[in-house]
This record gives C-alpha cells, structure tokens and sequence, in this order.
C-alpha cells in the first residue's frame, strides 16, 4: 500500500526523479560494465589456449612470452634457432610441439608462420580442436589458413591470393608482393585470437625473406619457384607450444629447458604465466572497480540529496497524511520506500543499459579484439551489484525518513505553507 | 478493536445526549512559550452538534484541534472523545482512534498532490480498517470502498467528469475543499473537525460550501467542530465558543447561547 503511494509520489516529482534514477543508472552502468569486462577479458583470456604444458620462447620475461605467443600482442624480441627447437622437440618425454614463427603481417592482421602440428594440436576453450569452416587444414608453402575474422572482415574466399608485409602494422613498409599466398582453409570462430590470425607454413615465411633480409630487398628478390627450393625449412622461430607424455614431467622439461646449454631459453608453464598477468594487471583493475564504487556510492547520495531537501515543501502533505490517520511510522516506511524504489530502478535501469550495450558492442569488440562477451543471462555480479544497491539506498533512505518522521512528530496537523 | 458506541446516522439524530467529546478544565502551554494558550477550558460537543469557534490567529484554535485530536497532550484536565479518556490511550493507540472516528477539513491544498480525487478520498479507508469497513458497508457491502468515494463526491456535487479526473490541482478551490469534505466524512467519522475550510472562498462559495458541510454532516449523523476567524459564519451555528488567546489575560470559553 505504502509502496504504491511511494510510486504515485515518485511519478508526481518525475523531472528530478528521472534524473536521479538516471544518475544511479550510469553510476551502476560504470561499476558493472568494469566488472563485466574484467571478468570476460580473464574468461576469454583462460579460453584462449588450453592443453599445453609449457610455452617455449628466447630468454623473457614471462608475461611478455605469453602475450606474443598466445595473444598476439606485442612483438617477440627475439628467435630462438630452429636446431634448438628440433632438439628440444625430439626428446622422448615430448609428445607434441607447434613452433610459431610472428612478425609479419597482413593488412593489419599478423600473420604466423607454423606447421600443420598447429591445427592438430592446438587447443581452445574446454579443449576445442580446430575445425575448417571451408577448404582443407594443411600448409604447403605457399598456402595460407586465415581465422574466421580475417576472411570476413577482409572479404577472402578460398583461392584468393594475398600478400604478406614485414612488421605488424596495417599498411605496413615493404610489402612482400612477389610471393603470394593462396588461401586454402578458413577455420570456424574461436573466440579466441586465433579468428584474427592468417596462419602460413613456416617456409612460406622463411621464402619471403629470404634474398630481402641479407640484400636489403635491393636485388628483384627470387621468384616463388625459385624461393620454394632455397626455402627448406627456417633457421630461426619467435617461440614454439609444447606437450608432454605425461603431465608428472612437466615442470622437469622445464627445469632442463631454462638450463638449455646452447642458447638461453625460457620454457613458462601458461597457467601461472597467466596468474603473473592478472598480478600485474590486478592493481589496474582494483583500482578502477574502487571508482566506479564510489561513483555508485555518489549517485546515491545524490538520491538521499534529493529526497533530503524535498522534505521540507512536502511538510503539508505529511500532515495530510497524519490528519486522515497516517501514523509517525508510516510516514517514516513512505520516505524509506521511495528511497528504495528509487535505487532499485536506477540499478535494475543501468544493469538493463549494460545489456543492451553489450548486445549492441559484442560484436565490435569482437571485431576489433577479438573479445567475447556472453550476453546470454544476467549472472552472480548483476544481482549482486542491484542488491546491494537496492540495501545502501534503503539505508541511506533511513537519514531522510528519520527526518521526516521526527517533523511529523513535531507538527502534527499543523500546516506549514 | 475497543468498544465504540455505534452511530448510525438515525440514532445519533435521536440521541442527542451522546458525547462526542468533551474538554474537562484543560490548560496547555506551548514547550516554547511562558503564557499557557489555553487555560482552564470546559467544552462539550454532543453528537450530531454544530459548534463553531472562533478565534484570531494566536488564540489556540490549532493547540485546540491537535489536542482533540490527540496530537497534543494537555499540561491539566482531561479530554475525552467517544468517552475514551484520550490521557489513557498511548501515541499509536491514538493515532488510531483518530483516524477511526475524527474528520479533517484544513483550510486549503487540502489534498495530496499526486493522488487522484477517489484515491485522496479513500485515504482515511487506507489508513483506518474501522472506516473502510464502515465505507464498503455504505456502499452496499458487496461493493469496494471508491463506490462510497464517488457517491460522496456525487453528493458534494463535483460533476462527474472531474471526479475521474487524475490531477487535483487542476480543481478549484470550492472543489477541492468538497473533496477534502467527502474524504473528512468516509467511513461515517463520529466527530468533524474544520479548520478555517472556508478561508480560501469567495463569499458565495463559502455559502454553498457551509450548506453542503451541513447536510452531509446531518445525512451521516457527525458532529461538527468548527474553527474560524470569521465571525460572519457564526450565525449559522447554533453553538459558538470564543478563544480570546494568551494576550488579554487567561483565555475563557464564552458560550454566548
């Protein structure tokens, strides 16, 4: 009964009631899409590789092995040499491993060189294989198996030629168009940064270097045929996955790869690599989830503000209410209601607002990071977050229904005007 | 629910020996004042009565109000209402005697802003079991309580097409303080209090206003308590008391028939 005249009161006063239910919105827009994005950033980052034991990259840092390796991002500073990694991958407790070869790109999308060990063994999300949405998984020299987002945002289709330019940029400075590569696959999306990445055999790469990095592409450069001979396999790879026979082994690979003898390597295990990311970047995120708790806490505020200084014109109106038997309480419970209601559609309004934008950006952010964000259900922190915002207001709406309820008291029927 | 004698609109015509309530040598002082307001006060108001009083600003006539109404508790004397002595009732216990058996009408924006003229009506039903039961009974038992508020209203004679009209203040004053009389009388209060309902009519307004106040009162069987400043009303009350107020002196109840 009280709630329904709360409303009517509410709706009565919409102009400064619709902006603070804004305000809130916002305010509660800003702490769940922080929360929201750091939770799918961890969970998209968690699915982007699972299965391999351990990362094996040139003397790094970690952190920065994982992130060029797994998450193309950043540059690998360094190779490790080709005989390294067969020594390494030959060793009877190695039962699998994918070398990657980075630093080219295409038209702003990396390019990697591997091998076809790279679409059996790689795997994502609860342990997905790889799967060709179109054409077949292998990598002769000269062919190319682009992720889902490359083909569709750059328009290819199986048989398309396209060109591969040194660096990582879009448009990058020299680009290598004497040696097309023929797309011969396009994989099913991932999720994962795989979708944005065009995969090539890793004498494809080793081709198009070669007769570029010695004569600083002064000479025309060999032809592909030509190239396809000199080409047998690479003298140098960024860094390659690994998997052991059995898990008990691991971290002694480790051990005996990080004291390789003939050159400094550093073999990471993925997950406590990852756990050293979010060590880094937890700081960042606490900091910002902090903010925009605050901000919640200032939208509500502003709410008690609002309500506080209205109480005084609506002196008249509670003595109506007292004069037809409204008693001290009840005045008391009509201010804590509207205090409630308030709150609770601000934060039910901005968790709505949050949705709807992440419908409506998921696919840009895909697009642009390769981010997923699961729209699906309302989780744990959407109800988490409106209940406690629905607790604070109806806490914060005590100070002005104590207010209300001691002026009340104190005039009785006698109207103010 | 305690005992409450039961006025229907018939035996309270008949028995007009019934008290309403009456003030027994009442004095109260406002905590912020040194002279008393009221002083010594003896009053009676027997069911079915019209008494009017009168008073400037400052005499007591709100002290008055709240203290019948059992807003205020007398510093001496004893009031009682319905025979219930209001000194042995607790805060709540009166709040809801209150709202049970007493009628407001205050002088203007008698109504709450953001209800509709049913709903501002039905308030006192809201608030009271007692009323809204009385209110439902009036409209013929089976139906809901509005049907009482808009057959009120009918009879204070808002056209019909204001009465489902959402917004009060876009009623006139003379409508709104009708309203304000139909939600005063829902639910067959015992005792009606007025304070200065008039005060914001014109002359000719103010006329139809007293005549309608009257009828219903009589078609209900309430008791009308009266207050204004304005001695032109007085002639129309059978009972007429003065406050004169803290300033000449102790202040006396002047009954002048």
């Amino acid at each position: 009964m009280l709630t329904r005249m709360a409303l009517k009161s509410l709706r009565n006063r919409s102009g400064s009631v619709v902006l603070t239910i804004m305000s809130i919105a916002v305010a509660v827009f800003l702490l769940l899409g922080v929360e929201k994005l750091r939770t799918e950033t961890r969970e998209s980052f968690l699915n982007t590789l699972s299965g391999t034991d351990l990362i094996v990259g040139p003397r790094s840092g970690s952190v920065q092995l994982l992130l060029y390796s797994v998450f193309r991002i950043g540059n690998p500073s360094n190779n490790l040499s080709w005989d390294s990694y067969q020594q390494i991958s030959r060793h009877p407790w190695v039962d699998w491993s994918i070398p990657l070869s980075l630093g080219d790109s295409h038209r702003g999308f990396r390019v990697l060189g591997t091998n076809e060990a790279y679409f059996q063994h790689l795997r994502y999300g609860p342990g997905n294989h790889l799967v060709a949405a179109d054409g077949m998984l292998s990598l002769a020299q000269f062919e190319a198996v682009l992720g889902d987002g490359v083909a569709r945002e750059l328009g290819y289709q199986i048989g398309d030629a396209l060109i591969v330019a040194h660096g990582t940029g879009e448009g990058s400075f020299t680009e290598h168009d004497d040696l097309p590569f023929r797309v011969i696959a396009i994989l099913e999306p991932t999720g994962t940064p795989v979708d944005r990445t065009v995969h090539v055999s890793l004498q494809g790469i080793e081709a198009i270097h070669s007769g570029w990095e010695s004569a600083n592409h002064r000479d025309p450069g060999p032809g592909a045929a030509e190239a396809g001979e000199l080409a047998a396999e690479p003298a140098e790879i960024s860094a390659f996955l690994l998997g052991v026979t059995q898990p008990t082994h691991t971290l002694q690979i480790q051990r005996a790869i990080n004291e390789y003898p003939r050159e400094p390597l550093s073999a990471i295990l993925p997950g406590v690599a990852l756990q050293e990311l979010w060590g880094l970047v937890g700081l960042a995120e606490r900091a910002l989830l902090a903010v925009s708790t605050l901000v919640v806490l200032t939208g509500l505020f502003g709410m008690m503000t609002v309500i506080l200084s209205g109480l005084n014109e609506r002196r008249r109106e509670m003595a109506i209410l007292r004069s037809v038997g409204a008693r001290p309480r009840h005045i008391f419970l009509l201010l804590m209601a509207e205090s409630t209601l308030l709150g609770t559609f601000g934060a039910v309004s901005g968790a709505l607002l949050l949705n709807l934008a992440m419908l409506a950006g998921a696919p840009y952010l895909r697009a642009s990071s390769g981010l997923h964000i699961s729209t699906s259900t309302p989780g744990a922190i959407e109800l988490l977050v409106v209940g406690a915002v629905m607790v604070t207001s109806m806490l914060l709406g005590l100070i002005p229904a104590w207010r209300a309820y001691r002026n009340s008291l104190a005039d009785g029927l006698s109207i103010r005007l | 629910m305690r005992s409450r004698p039961n006025l229907s609109s018939n035996e309270s015509l008949k028995l007009t020996a019934k008290t309403v309530a009456s003030l027994n040598g009442v004095s109260f002082r406002w905590p912020t004042e040194s002279q008393p307001i009221l002083e010594d006060l003896n009053l009676t108001i027997e069911a079915g009565e019209r008494l009017f009083i009168r008073g400037a600003s400052g005499s007591g006539k709100t002290s008055l109000i709240s203290l019948i109404g059992g807003l205020l508790r007398p510093d001496a004397g004893r009031i009682e209402v319905l025979g219930k002595d209001l000194a042995a009732l607790t805060a709540g216990q009166r709040d809801r005697f209150r709202a049970d058996h007493v009628g407001f009408i205050f002088q203007m924006f008698n109504l709450v802003p953001y209800l509709s003229l049913v709903e501002n009506v039905l308030l006192p039903c809201r608030f009271s079991p007692v009323r809204r039961r009385r209110a439902v009974e009036a409209a013929g038992g089976a139906r809901r309580p509005s049907a009482e508020a808009e057959r009120l209203l009918k009879r204070l004679q808002l056209p019909e097409s204001l009465i489902h009209q959402r917004r009060v203040s876009e009623l006139s004053a003379g409508q709104q303080q009708r309203v304000a009389v139909a939600r005063a009388l829902i639910g067959r209060p015992e005792l009606i209090i007025a304070d200065e309902p008039t005060s914001a009519l014109d002359p000719i307004a103010r006329e139809r206003f007293i005549d309608l106040l009257f009828e219903e009162c009589a078609n209900t069987g309430a008791s009308l308590l009266f207050v204004s400043h304005d001695g032109d009303l007085e002639e129309r009350f059978p009972k007429r008391l003065e406050l004169r107020g803290p300033q000449d002196g102790p202040p006396k109840a002047h009954i002048p028939c």
